[in-house]
């Protein structure tokens, strides 16, 4: 039977992990509270997914290996994530950005990594990794309800005010080059792909481009040109900001190892 | 059914949700199966969303029934067949209903029967009837709820906010 290299579960869980501590931070600062709550609920889905993912790396690696040890001592060049999921939860400090923290950016990006991910789990669904197909078909469901939360709000701020259209579409021109590293695989990609139990993302990039082209035209957005630069945060080459985010996501389990409550 | 598989059948029969105490964890579905092995009893329970903070209550619980009941097994976690709100039994629902959530619609089958490209934005065919009131004039407020397995609604009609177990 094919199983998926280790690598590849890390890279899915790295994504996952990331993404749900980016979307936390909006815990107690939603700009509603039904924002504030959703927002939860997706990033308790993300690191329910993440934990899967890496108690199934942790116990095919061995060695004593736990999920923790995996999402708390692994430094920033050892994560796998894409580049997008680590962004702060605003844009480039210019024009409409806010400092602080800006929903629409965090909506595109939940938007442009979910649109991804109902693709990537349901092809990983049919994987003869029975262990990620499990997984996959679990994160799948969430994944959809992830997609249909923040299509509905590019939606509402696309076709809303003005005010809310051009951020709108600040935060997708400041994201949509990030979904470049997307199509590019690492070669921790190509490992798992040989290997027969991955998705070659590749071949999703039409139906990705679907989901786009579908969503941006209903919430009247452009969608942006995109050429040249191509994260490797999936590489482990980052941005600072992955730093800071495990900084603080991993500073308790640090300062105090083993601690148990 | 072996006398000491329907023993513990019995014994976890009262345990119920701790987000929703009306429903017991087999009527949800949650608990899926106890079988004889040749390791002993086994206890298999399937977690409903992946990050959902009941499920280590639930073990918990599981676990503290049978220990209580003298009965030696393992409680297993199993992730396929993947849990959906179909294997809700209509008396579960129907609790729900009672308890003023209004029950799951049926999902359109599981995994990859539906098609991923076009779920978004297509709205929900099946109206959300009012637990209170049973009219189906109810606007979503949310898509998400107290818990991921719900989301906001709002009757119309009586006016009265309440929350949607959704299909999964």
């Amino acid at each position: 039977m094919s199983k998926a290299p280790v690598e590849y579960l890390l890279h899915l869980a790295d994504n996952a992990v990331v993404l749900g501590q980016r979307d936390a931070e909006w815990c107690g600062h939603g700009p509603i509270l039904e924002e504030d709550l959703a927002l939860a609920n997706v990033s308790l889905d993300l690191i329910g997914q993440a934990r899967l993912l890496y108690q199934l790396a942790a116990a095919r690696m061995g060695n004593g290996a736990t999920e923790d040890a995996l999402a708390y001592f692994r430094d920033d060049k050892d994560f796998l994530n894409y580049t997008l999921v680590e962004l702060p939860n605003h844009g480039a400090l210019v024009g409409y950005a806010a400092a602080d923290r800006d929903y629409a950016t965090t909506i595109v990006r939940n938007f442009l990594y979910s649109a991804l991910m109902v693709l990537v789990w349901d092809a990983l669904q049919k994987s003869p990794d029975s262990d990620l197909a499990a997984i996959a078909a679990k994160s799948l469901k969430e994944a959809r309800y992830h997609l249909h939360h923040a299509a509905d709000w590019l939606v509402k701020f696309g076709d809303g005010t003005e005010e809310s259209h051009a951020r709108a579409q600040a935060a997708l021109d400041h994201l949509f080059r990030y979904t470049e590293e997307f199509w590019t695989p690492s070669a921790v990609e190509d490992a798992a792909i040989a290997s027969g139990a991955a998705v070659d993302v590749r071949t999703l990039r039409a139906a990705w481009d679907a989901i786009i082209a579908d969503t941006l035209a209903e919430a009247t957005l452009k969608r942006p040109e995109v050429r040249g630069y191509i994260p490797e945060g999936k590489h482990g080459r980052h941005s600072e900001h992955l730093s800071y985010l495990l900084g603080e996501m991993q500073g308790l389990a640090r300062a105090h190892p083993g601690a148990t409550w | 059914m072996s006398s000491t598989i329907e023993k513990v059948w019995a014994t976890l029969e009262h345990l119920t949700d701790p987000e929703i105490p009306v429903v017991t964890l087999r009527e949800l579905g949650i608990l899926r199966e106890v079988r004889e092995t040749d390791a002993g009893i086994e206890v298999v329970i399937t977690p409903t969303y992946s990050g959902c903070p009941a499920m280590g209550q639930i073990e918990d619980d599981v676990r503290a029934s049978l220990d209580q009941a003298g009965i030696a097994a393992r409680v297993i976690t199993q992730l396929a067949p993947v849990w959906t709100t179909d294997w809700m039994s209509d008396e579960a629902k129907e609790k729900l209903r009672v308890y003023g959530i209004a029950p799951p619609h049926r999902t359109c089958g599981s995994g990859g029967d539906v098609s991923v490209v076009h779920f978004v934005r297509r709205v929900q065919a099946e109206p959300v009837a009012c637990p209170r009131c049973g009219s189906i004039h109810t606007t979503v407020t949310s898509q998400y709820g107290s818990t991921a397995c719900k989301a906001l609604y709002k009757c119309l009609d009586c006016q009265e906010p309440f929350d949607y177990f959704k299909p999964y």
